[in-house]
């Protein structure tokens, strides 16, 4: 019986996946484990499923998606630390026709930012808001993030988060779910197969609202950030699904 | 036939980025400039020529959102207050580091602090020295008169386009309030996407046809990439250091000395000098309208055959140490200023030119 040959294998009838065509082919400065892989993947596929890589401009935050634009191949813009809703506002409203998404942290989002992200949010500007929630400052060196859980230890909660001393973890998406200018606000992971599905489902949903002008939509994508967390990627999620859920469960907020 | 109209430097600012063509104005209420967001909202560009204009809840957004604008090759403006010009110096630092056009108004009060809403011109180490972090330098234009407010609203964005960098028009609280004859510029279409891709090839608006994608960051990594780009920024304000110069002299030529003063108190200095030539005292007046760059040439000459100079500022001195800088110790220079929103009338600063030389009978 003839043993079976790996060009047997290697057809495109029995492709199962392949790199996207606008995801650069370069390494990332991303931590092996880390989340933010993933998510680049599902904006660069949906960017090209949809038709939109020639009208999309990107806002890329401070912190670890600084370099956003070294990955994905559409004009981008690079904003200082929380003022991409800010400087997709701009983009938005002078460049009509066009897909404006920024990709953003806890940090750049929910503590440096909050300004702008609730008042972009609360005029229904047509952006979209990715929202990586790690509930730490990667970049930086594993400090505390607006969304770092009661007792979790970073570099500046040494002991853990307390209350008493740090305030409580900011639920920033549900806050946004209220005002008047969102139309979608989910939550969302990428810890395994069908938690990917879900979010580039959402990601899609978000982009369409935008192209229809249906005001502002937030994917936030609660993730890892293994090496800030000092633990293996597989363990990460472990403990993501274990603690992060419980303060930030899964599932839309608002769809209208 | 030129339609003269009587109205406020800040109004005159509206008028004039709607007659531009300007595709965005982003600006947050604070006097005394606010008129010029009033205007705008009262005149609903957007209905006809298209431009946005957007009241953002923070001067920190508004200049962010004028980086995002112009990141995508737009004309875009904002328009504060000392304080809140204070608070836009992060994203003019941001729009410097991404060699982005725009323009920024200053129309200046008294500070340090909330200080007060009265007329200033305490910002001009602010405006010229750099005012956020990193080297860096403004195109800063000063104006005397409400024409020149309307006038330098086109000057400004037109240098900010030519050089790919901010430009700033430091006003004075009384221009922005003062009301003047003023004929408005000329109506121009807003640029096409066609034009735009052709002015701004570098500008982020989609990928369109190009092959390429653009990015603007003012980020670099590389330490030897950076510093190539800041040799690139240097090489710009070289550039415009040698071109855009741009002063005016009154009563130089037979002068024995000189006043350098800028903005309206330019005027105020221009009829005491007026008053002091009917007096036998030979001054002339030297008023700078580009701050940056600074006519440093015009000085050193003026200095090689006057006796002293006299920069009158409504500050604590500040002007005075680009003067002395041009001057370089061949002849005095002093300073006289009023601070807090106080202005000199023409009396104090004949009395100031004794007091600073008594020679002068």
């Amino acid at each position: 019986m003839n043993a079976m040959k790996p060009e047997d294998i290697i057809k495109p009838e029995n492709k199962v996946y392949s790199r996207p065509r606008l995801l650069d082919e370069r390494n990332t400065h991303y931590c092996p484990g880390c989340s933010h892989g993933v998510v680049h993947r599902l904006v660069a596929e949906l960017i090209d499923e949809m038709g939109l890589e020639c009208t999309t401009i990107g806002v890329a935050p401070v912190g670890c998606a600084v370099f956003a634009y070294n990955y994905i191949d559409v004009d981008w813009v690079e904003a200082a630390h929380g003022r991409a809703p800010a400087v997709a506002t701009a983009l938005s409203r002078l460049n009509p026709g066009h897909l404006v998404f920024t990709y953003q942290g806890d940090g750049d989002l929910a503590a440096i930012g909050t300004a702008e992200t609730i008042h972009a949010a609360n005029r229904g500007e047509n952006i979209v808001i990715i929202f990586i929630n790690n509930a730490i400052y990667g970049m930086t060196g594993g400090q505390m993030a607006p969304t770092t859980l009661l007792g979790q230890k970073t570099a500046t909660t040494p002991y853990g988060r307390r209350a008493d001393l740090n305030g409580y973890p900011l639920r920033i998406s549900e806050l946004l779910a209220q005002l008047d200018g969102t139309c979608y606000v989910t939550r969302q992971a990428v810890h395994t197969p069908a938690s990917v599905r879900k979010t580039k489902a959402a990601i899609k949903k978000a982009f369409q609202n935008a192209l229809e002008g249906r005001g502002t939509s937030i994917v936030e994508v609660v993730s890892t950030c293994n090496s800030g967390w000092k633990l293996s990627p597989a363990k990460s999620n472990e403990w993501m699904a274990e603690h992060m859920f419980e303060r930030y469960p899964l599932g839309d907020l608002k769809n209208v | 036939m030129e339609e003269v109209k009587l109205m406020k430097g800040n109004e005159a600012i509206a008028h004039a980025a709607i007659r531009y063509g300007f595709d965005g104005y982003f600006g947050y209420p604070i006097t005394p400039q606010s008129e010029v967001l009033e205007t705008l909202e009262e005149l609903m560009p957007w209905e006809t020529t298209g431009m946005v204009v957007l009241q953002a809840e923070s001067e920190v957004a508004a200049i962010n959102m004028v980086y995002g604008g112009a990141a995508s090759g737009k004309a875009v403006m904002t328009s504060s207050s000392s304080p809140g010009v204070s608070l836009k110096q992060e994203g003019i630092s941001y729009l410097a580091g991404a060699e982005l056009p725009a323009l920024i108004l200053n129309v200046m009060r008294g500070g340090p602090g909330l200080g007060t809403i009265q007329p200033s011109q305490a910002d001009y180490f602010q405006a010229t020295k750099g005012g956020g972090h990193g080297d860096y330098h403004l195109i800063v234009l000063s104006p005397a008169t409400v024409q020149e407010m309307a006038d330098f609203v086109g000057l400004g964005m037109d240098l900010a386009f030519k050089y790919r960098t901010p430009a700033m028009i430091l006003a004075d609280g009384i221009v922005g309030q003062m009301m003047e004859k003023v004929v408005l510029p000329p109506f121009r279409p807003r640029r096409t996407a066609e034009q735009i891709a052709e002015q701004c090839p570098w500008a982020a608006t989609g990928k369109g046809n190009r092959k390429h994608r653009n990015v603007i960051t003012s980020l670099e990594m590389d330490s030897a990439r950076m510093e190539e780009n800041n040799h690139r920024f240097q090489r710009t304000y070289e550039e415009i250091r040698k071109n855009e110069v741009r002063f005016k002299e009154y009563y130089t030529d037979d002068a024995e000395y000189i006043i350098v003063a800028f903005g309206t108190v330019a005027r105020i200095c221009l009829k005491a000098i007026e008053d002091a030539r009917k007096q036998g005292i030979k001054v002339g007046l030297l008023r700078p309208i580009t701050l940056w760059p600074f006519p440093t040439e015009a000085l050193a000459s003026l200095a090689g055959r006057v006796k002293g100079m006299l920069t009158v500022e409504l500050n604590a001195g500040q002007m005075v140490e680009d003067v002395r800088l041009a001057v370089n110790g061949r002849i005095p220079v002093y300073h006289f200023g009023r601070m807090g929103g106080m202005i000199p009338n023409p009396g104090e600063v004949l009395d100031a030119l004794r007091a600073n030389f008594p020679e002068i009978k």
